[in-house]
């Protein structure tokens, strides 16, 4: 984000920038930045918090008036509504209740049963969250939910299914399907009204679907299946860009 | 959060030593009041229109975002796991402010916002970057831009 600032004011443009990590900005030395104490992928606080992002827009953007730089590299003072709510125990809990995935997940199409018995509580929230905010962020794999469990299910019970995107590797397609399961879920167990943060999204599709342990599940199949088909994005995928490292950690943390 | 003493030692350590170019320069460019300025919004969230390409991974190349654009036309391609979607998924605005740059604009904060604004991905290095962005500082200012707000993920 630093470099895209210094090349911008390079060329003639004022700069100023959200931080997140700033140590990083503290290296890169952008001309204006406003760190923000929120979590990664949330630069203006929360969602739904239109006070709030506005008082941070201000914030960030009143460092292009300021005439003692460079380099300003300012604070902002508070913490997002969601943390705060999270850090007072008032955190998100999923308000839906979904089947307990069976113990041996592995055997009998056991993934395939359980998911599908848990998009099925799921949809109804889905569609409320779809009419509610008239979006949903799924689309990149172009399969339906239906259609991502089967592909993702075929990996798990040692096949190698079609490429549905002619144009992307399988890593690639395999990628996009993760990512839309993840926003189906999300979306539906965000549809109630309340604050979250992603943390505690992540904990509960990680820790407490079929669908979370089903990537689990994925990650040595598409490890093995990278080698084999000689797919280097497959294996970034596998290894990467499957299951969050704070996720990887948390789970070896319990063990 | 994200103070880096609150996150899980991986992510402690791998963000707080990600490696950063340094510059010999400190370009610094001055304006008119905030009033009169005219804003477009970077991102590096990857966002993308549902028919544009998805960002590769190594690439330093942008998408264009029209100023126009409904939220519900736009995706997020971004290639990392390791930060949080689901606030995007629940209101683009804490990802790209657009409503609330017009909100400032309407009452008179700020001159104008721009007609199209651009999202890169981060995990990039930045001097991939490079020769994109000097591109896009051109658009920009051929739109009358003179202000721009950078917004990571």
């Amino acid at each position: 984000m630093g470099g895209l600032a210094h090349f911008l004011e390079d060329e003639g443009l004022a700069t100023t920038q959200i931080s997140l990590i700033r140590p990083q900005t503290e290296n890169t030395r952008p001309p204006r930045a406003l760190w923000v104490p929120f979590e990664l992928g949330r630069p203006l606080g929360a969602p739904n918090e239109p006070a709030f992002q506005l008082k941070v827009l201000r914030a960030v953007l009143a460092l292009l008036e300021r005439p003692d730089g460079p380099v300003l590299l300012e604070d902002f003072p508070e913490d997002a509504p969601s943390a705060a709510a999270a850090e007072e125990g008032e955190g998100w809990f999923c308000p839906i209740n979904l089947p307990p995935p069976p113990a041996d997940l592995s055997a009998g199409g056991g993934f395939k049963a359980a998911m599908a018995a848990e998009i099925a509580g799921l949809s109804t929230w889905y569609d409320i969250a779809l009419r509610q905010r008239e979006r949903t962020t799924m689309g990149l794999s172009g399969m339906t939910i239906g259609e991502i469990t089967d592909f993702i299910c075929a990996f798990l019970d040692g096949r190698v299914p079609e490429n549905p995107c002619g144009e992307r590797s399988l890593g690639q397609s395999l990628k996009f399907a993760v990512e839309d399961l993840k926003a189906f879920y999300r979306e539906a167990a965000g549809a109630q009204p309340g604050q979250n943060t992603g943390r505690e999204m992540n904990d509960w599709f990680y820790g407490n679907t079929a669908a979370g342990k089903a990537l689990y599940a994925l990650w040595p199949i598409a490890n093995d299946l990278a080698e084999q088909l000689d797919d280097g994005f497959m294996k970034t995928f596998a290894n990467l860009l499957l299951i969050p490292a704070a996720q990887k950690y948390r789970a070896k943390e319990k063990v | 959060m994200v103070r880096l003493a609150d996150l899980d030692e991986p992510e402690r350590s791998h963000l707080g030593n990600v490696p950063c170019p340094a510059f010999d320069t400190e370009p610094w460019v001055t304006g008119p009041p905030l009033t009169a300025r005219r804003v477009a919004l970077i991102s590096t969230a990857a966002l993308q229109h549902r028919e544009d390409q998805p960002f590769q991974i190594g690439t330093g190349d942008y998408r264009v975002i029209a100023d126009d654009t409904p939220a519900k036309d736009l995706v997020m391609s971004h290639i990392s796991t390791n930060f949080d979607r689901s606030g995007f998924e629940q209101d683009l605005n804490v990802v790209l402010p657009l409503d609330r740059l017009h909100e400032m604009a309407e009452a008179g904060e700020i001159g104008s916002v721009a007609r199209f604004h651009y999202a890169f991905m981060g995990s990039t290095d930045p001097v991939q970057m490079e020769d994109a962005a000097r591109t896009m500082a051109g658009l920009l200012k051929a739109d009358g831009v003179d202000s721009c707000l950078l917004l990571p993920v």
